[in-house]
């Protein structure tokens, strides 16, 4: 029996970014508000110290921040006629844990969504006919809009000190911006990021074609910085070590270095860490949470009682402890029916690697320093002559030379041996990558459910992860590819070859974090998990934060959207919720 | 021969050496040299790969200048800390073909890569520790990724014997007595998986033994590879510097400052704990 708590207004589960920004603005409201953190507690001092934290071998090939697959992992198959096995370490995707979350070890690259993909059913029927859309691709609207959300982009935005040149002011193309970008109600807080050679001559190259190329939004401080919540942050030095490490400098916008300096001091708040939470509980009803259980570092189980229960884990997890807690019906792939599972996606990337005369010194970076082109994003572009949905990015980073897994050889040169070296030694000061990120829609095949067989550390089953690459996505990504293709031709290199994503999705090489769905949010509650306020339909007490309620995937980095999911939420519980406790939207 | 004492950062390895132990069959009186009588676990082992090849690599070396009570101008011996003395052959013997030293010494030898994987996998890395290690077992497909039930340091004791006994098979040696061309050709087979090993999938040991040999020739040479900055000098890669602010945009102009690693400018100093 879990020994029973003193009662709190709100427990979040996990403390990541979605984590600090309910804790911070349900604070205001005077509630006694509990973060409990499976991992631990880590701040810029001592944990991401420069003096430690630019080690290649322990934070990016070993995984030193990252979620442990010795404790929880998931089981991953291509598709429902194979049998699920663990990913026993980590590979395709890199989750958080500890306090702040993925929101350590991100890159800092910040993007909104594009008006339509918010629409993106409604929008496509609409534009291309229903037919358009293939049988088994379940994408839906998300049952807010852009213009919804703007506001807490721009909140999110100056919580950050983002670096970046607007395109779209109040409907005013922006000379130097991304046109293609939604209307910003006012411009970035601070100005670019310097330029890096590379994304020179990627924009130089994409201006000649007729593209429009800008510089990336950077969660990394161009300039000294304070931000809305006073917290002061400094100037990034373009060390290379944002992806994957901390920044020692309180230059990448992360929890740490926006948030927990004024919230970890507020006297309703507290933070337990090493706490796995494994159950939301729920009532006799099952229609209202009482609290949440967890297991604290020494095995210990206890009974957490809150009036409120808002999932704010990794991704992909929210699904599992909804799961586990019999909240929402399970979705099943045969029958079409059931939501909680459903609608998993990812991103699709692939590469054009550039080999140029000259010295490019690619060890100069910053995690979201890029100049990139936006033509063939969400429906920037006429689809109907290509045949497929989505579209993505192109952007040239210039994240860092980190000299184990940053560099690139040519196509030709040997794999190991005394070619190898050479190509090395010829090479790495002398080449540059140009990157496409492509969205991912929601398949009826592609979802979350419990794994038969697989336990975790407390016995409780492991997520199952069922997905697979669609023909829609392998040829978008291939039309992506090509045009990135033809920057690097005009980039005028020694030479230059594709790496087109093909082939079946492979759990092993490192793709993106992007994991997305599971807890989809929507309209209709036949097809979604929770309202557009991010609350549960089932059961009111219950939010769900995070990537997890996407739908499905845009051809853009989650973390802006996810941050401004947030705080639409935290400002529907402030302002509607907390006055009267109940479905904030009814049916 | 002097006993050398352990370098400090080996503390932790305890464990690994006594699992090492129970797996091994060797035990300790196969391999006890004179003039070492304890049979405890960590120190005996290390002790004894140092003692045993001492003259072996005389250039390699894994303890500061602090630590170590060799004459003047001349570098300590390696301490091995996992490796059997006919691991650490297959290995060194591997490494260097995989990135051959040439006449310039930036190579796989020069670099310490032995004594780097030697290193992770007496550590945490080498028992899977971070790894779902529960079964059931099963091969799945490729996209599922590794699915073997051995660690990486089960993994390399368990390939060494396997690609030895194919050497000796077809070649009537072990494999680090081959001549480089011969020792190439091996390589190659365990790449494609042409040589099929009696125990472990050929590929699967031979990505990892790749991807190692890359990390210890390129990362900090605070983990025992990398050594004098071999990998980094190689490429040009100036170390984790911290500020490149004013030099980001002086475009196409190399960048001067001298290598450091996070322990400095010191390629040769170890991690401690």
């Amino acid at each position: 029996m879990a020994n029973p708590l003193k009662p709190v207004d709100v427990v979040l589960v996990g403390f990541g970014w979605t984590g600090s920004i309910l804790a911070e603005q349900l604070t205001q409201t005077g509630l006694q508000v509990l973060a409990l953190e499976r991992g631990k507690f880590r701040d810029t001092v001592p944990d991401f110290a420069t003096t430690q934290i630019q080690d290649e071998l322990r934070y990016a090939a070993r995984d030193g921040l990252f979620q442990d697959t010795a404790r929880d992992t998931l089981t991953f198959r291509n598709s429902v006629d194979q049998t699920a096995l663990p990913m026993r370490h980590l590979g395709s995707f890199l989750p958080g844990v500890g306090v702040g979350g993925a929101g350590v070890h991100w890159n800092g690259q910040l993007w909104r969504f594009l008006p339509e993909d918010f629409v993106i059913r409604s929008h496509t029927e609409q534009r291309y006919g229903k037919g358009f859309i293939p049988a088994d691709m379940t994408i839906q609207d998300w049952g807010i809009t852009y213009a919804e959300l703007e506001p807490h982009y721009d909140t999110f935005d100056y919580l950050c000190g983002i670096s970046g040149a607007a395109g779209n002011i109040q409907g005013q193309i922006q000379p130097g911006g991304n046109p293609f970008e939604g209307p910003r109600r006012r411009g970035y807080p601070l100005p670019p990021l310097k330029r890096s050679y590379p994304t020179v001559l990627f924009d130089k190259a994409a201006k000649e074609i007729g593209f429009k190329p800008f510089p990336c939004p950077a969660a990394n401080a161009s300039a000294a910085y304070k931000n809305t919540l006073d917290v002061q942050m400094g100037p990034c030095t373009y060390c290379g070590y944002c992806e994957w490490f901390g920044c020692g400098n309180y230059s990448k916008a992360s929890p740490q270095t926006t948030i927990l300096p004024v919230l970890l001091e507020r006297k309703n708040f507290s933070l337990r860490t090493q706490c796995d939470v494994t159950r939301i509980n729920l009532d006799s009803t099952s229609k209202r949470a009482t609290g949440v259980t967890y297991v604290d570092q020494q095995g210990r189980q206890f009974e957490q009682p809150a009036s409120l229960v808002i999932c704010c884990t990794f991704a992909q997890h929210n699904a599992l402890l909804l799961l586990l807690s019999r909240i929402g019906q399970p979705y099943d792939p045969k029958t079409n029916t059931g939501v909680v599972g459903r609608n998993y996606a990812y991103q699709i990337t692939s590469g054009v690697d550039v080999f140029l005369d000259e010295i490019m010194n690619p060890f100069m970076g910053a995690g979201a320093l890029g100049q990139a082109i936006d033509e063939f994003n969400g429906d920037n572009f006429d689809h109907g002559p290509e045949g497929f949905i989505g579209g993505g990015y192109i952007a040239l980073w210039t994240t860092g030379g980190r000299p184990i897994l940053q560099h690139q050889l040519p196509a030709d040169a040997p794999k190991w041996g005394a070619g190898w070296k050479k190509a090395m030694a010829e090479n790495y000061l002398k080449s540059a990558s140009i990157a496409t990120h492509g969205s991912v829609m929601s398949y009826r095949d592609s979802y979350l459910d419990l794994d038969p067989t697989y336990r975790d550390v407390y016995g409780d089953p492991l997520l199952r992860l069922t997905f697979d690459f669609h023909p829609n996505e392998i040829k978008m990504s291939g039309f992506l590819t090509d045009k990135a293709a033809l920057i690097a031709q005009a980039m005028k290199p020694r030479s230059f070859h594709a790496i087109p994503r093909i082939g079946h999705y492979s759990i092993v090489p490192y793709q993106t974090t992007h994991n997305t769905g599971g807890c989809a949010m929507g309209a209709d509650p036949r097809t979604s998990v929770v309202n557009k306020y991010l609350q549960s339909w089932d059961v009111h007490n219950v939010f769900v934060m995070g990537s997890s309620v996407f739908p499905q995937n845009a051809g853009y980095n989650p973390t802006g959207t996810v941050a401004a999911l947030a705080y639409w939420a935290a400002d529907a519980i402030k302002n509607h919720y907390l006055r009267s406790p109940g479905p904030l939207v009814h049916m | 021969m002097p006993r050398r004492r352990l370098y400090k950062a080996q503390k932790p390895l305890a464990a690994v050496a006594d699992l090492s132990e129970q797996s091994r069959p060797t035990g300790c009186d196969a391999q006890k040299p004179s003039g070492v009588k304890e049979c405890a676990s960590l120190s005996r082992r290390s002790l004894l790969n140092a003692a045993l090849f001492l003259p072996a690599a005389p250039l390699l070396g894994c303890s500061s200048s602090r630590e170590s009570n060799h004459s003047e101008g001349q570098e300590p011996p390696p301490v091995f800390a996992f490796f059997t003395p006919e691991e650490r052959a297959f290995v060194e013997a591997a490494t260097e073909r995989l990135i051959p030293d040439e006449e310039d010494g930036l190579g796989a030898r020069g670099a310490g890569v032995a004594v780097f994987i030697d290193r992770q996998l007496a550590g945490s890395y080498g028992r899977a520790e971070h790894w779902y290690m529960q079964g059931p077992w099963a091969t799945g497909v490729p996209e599922q990724g590794y699915q073997l039930k051995l660690t990486p340091a089960a993994l390399y004791q368990t390939a060494t014997r396997n690609v030895n006994a194919w050497c000796q098979k077809n070649h009537g040696k072990d494999f680090a007595a081959l001549p480089g061309a011969v020792q190439d050709d091996v390589l190659h087979g365990l790449e494609s998986g042409d040589i099929e090993l009696t125990d472990v999938p050929a590929k699967v040991f031979f990505t990892m033994l790749w991807n190692n040999t890359v990390e210890g020739f390129l990362a900090d040479p605070m983990y025992g590879g990398n050594r004098n900055f071999a990998g980094w000098k190689l490429i040009g890669f100036p170390g984790p510097r911290y500020n490149y602010s004013s030099e980001i945009e002086q475009y196409g102009k190399p960048y001067t400052l001298p290598t450091v690693g996070i322990l400095g400018r010191n390629g040769t100093l170890l991690r401690k704990g």
